[in-house]
């Protein structure tokens, strides 16, 4: 879509006042419902997401099961409310796509041979949505999933970087991603760097998709600094077991 | 399916012959209901209610519309419910099967019978166009009576809605070259103004197990109910919505004193409620 709008100023400073390689503010809390195994609720930006985990419990129907290992299924919704014009109840193409790549990329760092014929969901709900929900989403499923006790090889963890008027920037805003030129979201494993999601529509140079890479990294290391410290805010002063 | 032991059902019915209840409260008393409102930018209204550990969030979308064909001068309401599977682990994904749908109905029927929202006041151009209200309530963690909770998330949202003019400005200027009327609507309304309400009726519900009378159930307490019974009541402690439900009975003196309970809790919910929403 064309625009006249100049999403960055002569300063190189974005719509919203952030430098190229700054991520919008991020909030994360674990732990807040009562009934879900593990939980998450999560702010980015605009984005506001809540995540709850059940299982491992017994894969339903039956032939779902996997002897070998279990299954991951994530539930990406959005709620009707969560975007300008109300969006009808229920799956469509667009959230059963995201479903299904977030379950890939859970299912990577969750140690899923531990629970043979089992299924582990993950209901991810899109509150309010401002461009890089599925970021959001994963991001604050890796913290559900921790808090769930689920046994994880590293907790996953997501960032879009993408290109805005032949600029590649970091974490992309409502704005930028309307005009923008690239999106790319990933997620990664942040002990390893290894890429567990990745996707990507517009237009980039292979210089450029380096470049985007990259920052896109370094942005899944600084919202993993602050996943862990959720659960640390939980978690650490939890009562001592003598 | 959760089955409540029947250990559980047995504490319960013991207690509830002493007059107590597992988490300490008396008969007639809530548990701790938190609200908060405007949580969420894309909505026109948005509110979070919490009673004890049940928590709903209800969000509202005002869009122009046409309206329905026997009542040209007036805006549309709907309800939806969900009960998405991140609330309960018996909660399934999938369309709304029929527990959602006789909540949504419920809170539907609360809002729509007692006129609160003044859809007289939603036409835009009689016949041609109106604002539509669309409540959407999401339960995220259950914990028992969904019915109240759904009904103040509501409500609560509600009050927290605009008419989205500077939103829908694009469309209201192409509608107003047609429709005299529009043009008018706009000047009295330059910009975003509050939904127009009335006064809310807060609905209570209580359950009976053992024949012991119980309000505000929580999930173990719904569980074993053997009747329940939903009073709505009005600012000025009258009645204005009532719904038995469960195989299982009430005596006269039962009914009344659910009734009065249900005054006592409504006219504090009430308070809360205005609170939270600074009136």
């Amino acid at each position: 879509m064309e625009s006249d709008i100049k999403l960055i100023d002569d300063n190189g400073k974005r719509l919203d006042g952030r430098t190229p390689d700054e991520l919008r503010k991020i909030k994360i809390e674990a732990g807040v419902l009562h009934r879900a195994e593990g939980s998450c609720y999560l702010e980015w930006g605009g984005n506001k997401v809540m995540v709850a985990v059940y299982g491992p419990r017994e894969a339903l129907p039956r032939h779902t099961q996997n002897p070998l290992r279990a299954i991951v299924n994530a539930r990406y919704n959005m709620a009707a409310f969560s975007v300008d014009d109300r969006k009808r109840p229920g799956p469509d193409r667009r959230s059963r796509e995201i479903s299904k790549v977030i379950s890939e990329a859970l299912e990577k760092v969750i140690l899923v041979d531990k629970f043979p014929r089992a299924a582990i969901d993950v209901n991810i709900e899109v509150l309010n949505a401002e461009a890089g929900t599925r970021c959001a989403g994963l991001t604050a499923a890796g913290v559900a999933l921790a808090d769930a006790g689920i046994p994880l090889k590293d907790i996953p963890v997501a960032c879009a970087a993408g290109k805005v008027d032949g600029h590649v920037v970091l974490d992309l805003g409502k704005e930028e991603d309307n005009f923008g030129d690239a999106d790319l979201p990933i997620a990664i494993s942040p002990r390893t760097n290894e890429i567990l999601l990745l996707q990507m529509d517009g237009h980039l140079t292979v210089e450029e998709f380096d470049k985007a890479l990259e920052m896109a990294i370094n942005g899944c290391h600084i919202a993993s600094g602050i996943q862990k410290k959720a659960i640390m805010d939980k978690y650490q002063n939890a009562t001592e077991v003598k | 399916m959760t089955i409540t032991p029947s250990i559980k059902r047995d504490y319960l019915s013991k207690l509830a012959e002493q007059g107590k209840r597992a988490d300490g409260r008396t008969f007639n008393e809530f548990r701790k209901i938190e609200i908060e409102t405007g949580l969420f930018s894309k909505a026109e209204g948005s509110a979070q209610v919490k009673i004890g550990n049940t928590q709903v969030v209800a969000g509202i979308k005002i869009l122009i519309g046409t309206p329905y064909p026997d009542t040209p001068e007036s805006g549309v309401m709907t309800t939806a419910a969900e009960l998405i599977p991140m609330a309960s682990p018996d909660f399934e994904a999938g369309p709304p099967r029929e527990k959602a749908i006789e909540l949504a109905r419920v809170v539907d029927r609360g809002i729509r019978e007692s006129k609160i929202i003044e859809v007289d006041k939603l036409c835009l151009e009689p016949g041609e166009a109106i604002w539509m209200v669309f409540i959407d309530i999401h339960i995220i963690d259950f914990d028992g009576n969904l019915f109240d909770a759904s009904s103040l998330a509501a409500l609560a949202a509600l009050h927290n809605a605009v008419i989205p003019i500077e939103r829908s400005r694009s469309d209201l200027e192409k509608l107003q070259e047609k429709f005299p009327s529009v043009k008018k609507y706009l000047e009295e309304h330059p910009t975003d103004y509050p939904l127009p309400l009335k006064e809310p009726p807060i609905s209570c519900t209580t359950v009976k197990y053992n024949n012991a009378l119980m309000i505000d159930p929580a999930l173990d307490e719904e569980e074993i109910a053997e009747a329940r019974l939903t009073v709505a009541t009005d600012e000025n402690g009258d009645i204005r919505a009532m719904q038995k439900g469960l195989n299982g009975s009430f005596t006269v003196e039962e009914i009344k004193k659910v009734i009065k309970a249900s005054i006592d809790n409504g006219t504090k919910i009430r308070e809360e409620l205005y609170k939270s929403v600074g009136k």
